[in-house]
């Protein structure tokens, strides 16, 4: 699949900007201190950005509002729905603790839900084609949620660096998002195609079907979007890089801020894991994408 | 809405597509192009259509495929392998996952006749029914942003100003060896369903869990062919006049 930049910054950028918002509406970091203001702000404008990105790569975004209407069926719907609805309790949250200093648990549990909500349907968009055998399983939208709360954990931590408690909680969303990451992928590799050649002509009775003659000579729509292919060394070498700077060293980095002697430097220290976990995080998205194959192949042999 | 009609459609409209007759002349796809451009929607575009990178959408097209038999070869050395030529377009599928997937209500299946439309005028370009679609039966139009897809030609299947042989989708009309067929596969008296019953037709993918109304008539068996097509020199002697020459050269 054609892995669009657009999407890509969307679904980082608000995944850790809800996984962080989520965190606020629990309620994890002391409300009356700046620093917490500073993470709603974050928060807030993460998902802006990143809902700002993703109208991107439409063909007619002044139409985007559109969108809303087919919550009865389209999970894209659903989630541009969750995400206008999420805004309402999130900002009424943050202005709590600007104004107030406090934080208010009600409205903070609803945007928690709401902005996980969002996350848990942006992994069902894609886990709900079945033409794409890679993300049409339960944990894409689990790895998708993971994420989500791993970013906006380390993001969390980088605020309140102080608490040993926010530091162990990056920490294991970390290990955990990147676990399950790591059983999509084996399952990525291991699962059967849906269809094949044979399946996607109906010829299989008479042998097998391979491609004579492509329909066009040049690439056209399907063959940029559904066909897109990179090579399988460079993909292997991505997702090494991934793994190691968007998990192994902000794991360490996350060590090193809880044995960190003052907090200021645990703070750095965790904002450079964070920084780290979503340039990885970008480097995933991207593969995410890349190495999905689609059903439409199997009509180019690809 | 782009949620399904709950009840099955009224008549199920589709295509029959006979690969044992297509020839693969591509006629069907310059006829869908030239009609639907000018037609239902916005012009089919394309992008550097004098350029080195031709592309634009299209609504059918043809693929050829090479079927190897088992225990077969590649055409050109062993001689056994058959070309199949294949178009594809829209299977206007009862469970339409195209449909479903629309955030807008852009994307839609008539219960009236079962035809899946794009409605331009609320289409956003997002490409998420082009992704759902396993058939690869929709191309984004660049240059208007909405998404194509074939329409049935609907606005030739009910139009009272053409001729009545003319109210048939532009590729089965075109069509030169009549391997496109167009009818309600609802209708199991129809000569679509009829032809279908009695030549086997399939659905492609069927794992998808799309249930697609258009089927496909398989390839007729293939006559056997002799076990050595071009006989070998000095195999078989030559009769009657080219016999008597044969003769009268071997005593010279």
């Amino acid at each position: 699949m054609h892995p669009a930049s657009s999407i890509i910054v969307f679904s980082t950028l608000s995944g850790a900007g809800y996984g962080l918002a989520a965190l606020l509406g629990v309620g994890l970091l002391d409300a009356a201190a700046p620093a917490t203001k500073a993470a709603h702000l974050t928060a807030l404008l993460l998902i802006a950005a990143g809902l700002v990105s993703s109208t991107l790569h439409l063909g007619n975004p002044r139409r985007a509002w559109r969108a809303v209407s087919q919550w009865r069926s389209s999970w894209l719907s659903r989630e541009g729905v969750l995400a206008v609805l999420a805004f309402v309790p999130l900002v009424g949250v943050a202005l709590f603790a600007w104004l107030e200093g406090r934080h208010p648990p009600v409205l903070g549990l609803l945007g928690a839900a709401l902005a996980l909500g969002v996350v848990y349907c942006t992994g069902m968009i894609y886990a709900s084609l079945r033409a794409v055998d890679a993300w049409a399983t339960p944990l894409t939208p689990l790895c998708y949620l993971l994420f989500a709360l791993s970013s906006g954990a380390l993001l969390a931590a980088a605020f309140r660096p102080s608490s040993t408690g926010l530091l162990a909680l990056a920490l294991l969303a970390l290990g955990a998002a990147w676990a399950a990451k790591l059983v999509w992928r084996r399952r990525m590799f291991g699962v059967t195609p849906l269809s094949s050649p044979e399946s996607a002509t109906g010829l299989g009775e008479l042998g097998r079907v391979r491609l004579f003659e492509p329909p066009h000579m040049t690439d056209n729509y399907l063959t940029r979007e559904m066909g897109f292919r990179i090579a399988r060394k460079h993909a292997a070498k991505l997702w090494r890089l991934a793994l190691l700077g968007g998990g192994i060293v902000p794991a360490a980095l996350l060590l090193l801020a809880l044995i960190a002697p003052r907090p200021v430097l645990a703070g750095v220290v965790a904002a450079l894991a964070a920084g780290l976990h979503l340039l990885g995080l970008l480097v995933e998205r991207w593969l995410f994408f890349a190495e999905a194959r689609h059903a439409v192949s199997n009509y180019y042999g690809r | 809405m782009t949620s399904l009609p709950s009840l099955p459609t009224e008549k199920k409209l589709g295509l029959v597509i006979d690969l044992d007759v297509c020839v693969g002349c591509h006629a069907c796809v310059v006829s869908c192009k030239e009609w639907n451009t000018g037609g239902y929607g916005s012009a089919c575009s394309d992008q550097e259509p004098y350029g080195r990178d031709v592309s634009g959408a299209w609504l059918n097209r043809v693929h050829s495929f090479e079927i190897i038999p088992e225990g077969g070869e590649v055409i050109g050395e062993g001689g056994q392998a058959r070309i199949v030529h294949f178009p594809k377009s829209c299977l206007h599928c009862e469970d339409a996952p195209c449909v479903t997937v629309c955030p807008t209500g852009a994307s839609y299946k008539r219960a009236s006749d079962g035809i899946v439309l794009v409605d331009e005028s609320l289409c956003i370009g997002c490409g998420l029914c082009a992704w759902a679609c396993a058939y690869g039966a929709r191309e984004m139009d660049l240059a208007a942003g909405v998404m194509k897809k074939c329409t049935l030609c609907v606005d030739r299947i009910y139009n009272a100003t053409l001729a009545e042989e003319d109210r048939i989708p532009s590729c089965v009309r075109t069509c030169p060896t009549n391997a496109r067929h167009f009818g309600d596969l609802g209708d199991p008296q129809s000569d679509v369903s009829r032809m279908v019953r009695e030549r086997g037709g399939f659905d492609l993918m069927p794992e998808q869990g799309t249930a697609p109304v258009n089927k496909y008539l398989p390839p007729r068996p293939r006559t056997a062919l002799a076990p050595a097509p071009m006989p070998q020199e000095g195999e078989a002697s030559p009769e009657g006049f080219f016999g008597w020459l044969d003769r009268v050269l071997e005593r010279l």
